[in-house]
């Protein structure tokens, strides 16, 4: 294995720049780093400006997720040896407005991902004498791989309809939205259909599946979509031709 | 209560027309367009298909097996044009060019049926 | 002083100056997976086409011998035969991608146990294979 490696990495800073450059920068290629080492390394012994997010550098924070060679990664996941010989391209995620360097704007995700109610929506709730909400372990797995997501926000940056569509709510916010639908203990699901059954809601989805291959917890936002697709429809057709029976 | 679009009725003659067009076009558009016409199989006569057509189960299935796919072109390709082309900001005409397209093959498709001689 | 209009800072006040990266027009050929996702959507036109295919032949037939057999000659001019070969090649790709996008899309339990994608992708062939012989029978008898 070569001794090092280079890494080419987006700049950008908007008090002096117009649009992103790429600085080239030597890292050592040691076999266990990946890519968020090689930029720490960067950081502490090269070029201390260089500015990015991270936190608990093991894959369940969602905090480092940028683009590596054009594709959606935790960098804290993703080996720099798979690289190998490099060079690296390392830049800001895709389609969220980029704020300095390789650090975006997440409000427009944490906005939308409010707008589905992403807690237990109770009608009435249960007082607490009568004890906790019981669910079977049938139950849990309805709704468990959707609870995996850790809002890293890479399916957004795979998703070529939020590209596209700035209106579009995004996989993350669809998937947390179905993890609640499909709690037994949640009471919600009419609510959030409002929200969802609407152009920008699921119906921009056109099932590109890109999310799911960027989800680096399985998530699988685009299953959830579909699957939430059917329901809708359904419900959309009992609400047309059975109107009191539906409410 | 919030107003819903009339979205999932598309979806839905979208999702029905993938399904007919998945199972039935792929044989019949290889055997009508290409192997009865360069012979590759002898084609069926005139009289045969002719009363073919005529069952009032085959009318009832060529008129599903015309419709629904081109509902299902239309869903589909009012996306393609809105995604890959980025001309969203022209959705009436695409919309009235597809549905429309859609509805026009699907009154053709009734009529030629409905009139079979 | 005289400074550069350069090197003053470049913000509006109160908020930074977020760089948005625009999204090119062919977004679709940036990648190889994007392009796939392309091609897959317009399977839709090969279907659109067979749908025409079929409509005209509805019409030769009842229109009488002649009409059928001056279809049957149009059909097997090189450049029908074209556009229904790569039509054919188009919505091939359609059933096999609609299997592969129904096996996701679909939840199908069977005594609390979720059945296995490649399942419903393969009987899902099955049954295409099943349908095309009975109508290939249907026109062939």
């Amino acid at each position: 294995m070569a001794d090092n490696i280079q890494l080419d990495v987006a700049r950008y800073s908007p008090e002096r720049d117009d649009f992103p450059s790429f600085q080239s920068y030597t890292v050592p290629l040691r076999k266990d780093w990946v890519v968020l080492d090689a930029l720490n390394h960067i950081k502490d012994k090269v070029d201390g400006s260089v500015t990015f997010r991270w936190s608990c550098r093991m894959g369940v924070c969602g905090s480092c997720g940028m683009m590596v060679n054009g594709k959606p990664k935790l960098t804290c996941a993703t080996f720099l040896s798979s690289y190998a010989p490099g060079p690296v391209r390392v830049e800001p995620l895709r389609y969220f407005p980029v704020v300095r360097d390789l650090v975006v704007e997440m409000s427009d995700f944490m906005t939308k991902f409010r707008k589905v109610k992403p807690w237990l929506v109770r009608k009435e709730e249960k007082p607490i004498s009568e004890g906790e909400y019981l669910q079977t372990p049938q139950q849990l797995e309805n709704y468990k791989q959707f609870s995996m997501c850790i809002n890293c926000t890479l399916c957004y940056a795979a998703c070529p309809v939020y590209g596209l569509d700035p209106l579009f709510i995004g996989p993350a916010a669809i998937a947390t939205a179905q993890r609640y639908n499909l709690d037994s203990r949640d009471q919600g699901a009419e609510e959030r259909m409002d929200i969802l059954a609407q152009h920008e809601g699921i119906w921009g989805c056109t099932f590109v599946g890109e999310c799911t291959k960027a989800c680096p917890k399985n998530v699988d936002p685009a299953g959830s979509i579909q699957q939430y697709k059917l329901t809708a429809a359904m419900h959309w057709f009992k609400s047309l031709l059975m109107p009191k029976a539906s409410k | 209560m919030v107003k819903r679009p009339i979205e999932p009725l598309f979806w839905t003659l979208f999702s029905g027309g993938g399904v007919v067009s998945a199972f039935f076009i792929p044989v019949l558009l290889f055997l009508v367009a290409l192997a009865f016409p360069l012979g590759w199989i002898t084609a069926p006569s005139y009289e045969a298909l002719h009363s073919l057509v005529s069952h009032p189960l085959s009318r009832l299935f060529l008129f599903v097996v015309c419709s629904l796919p081109l509902f299902h072109w239309a869903h589909r390709f009012r996306y393609t044009l809105y995604d890959g082309l980025q001309i969203k900001h022209l959705n009436e005409f695409i919309n009235v060019f597809c549905y429309g397209g859609a509805i026009v093959g699907t009154v053709v498709s009734a009529y030629l049926l409905w009139n079979f001689h | 002083m005289n400074v550069p209009a350069r090197s003053a800072p470049r913000h509006t006040p109160y908020h930074p100056r977020w760089y948005r990266t625009p999204v090119s027009t062919y977004w679709w050929m940036q990648q190889w997976s994007y392009f796939r996702f392309v091609l897959r959507e317009l399977t839709s036109l090969g279907v659109a086409y067979s749908c025409v295919i079929l409509l005209c032949l509805i019409r030769a037939l009842s229109l009488g011998p002649e009409a059928y057999e001056a279809l049957q000659k149009r059909l097997a001019t090189p450049m029908v035969i074209m556009l229904t070969v790569i039509s054919l090649l188009l919505v091939l790709l359609h059933t096999i991608t609609w299997f592969r996008l129904s096996a996701d899309a679909m939840v199908v339990r069977v005594g609390g146990r979720r059945i296995p994608g490649f399942l419903i992708s393969a009987s899902n062939y099955v049954a295409w294979l099943v349908v095309s012989g009975i109508v290939a029978w249907l026109l062939l008898r």
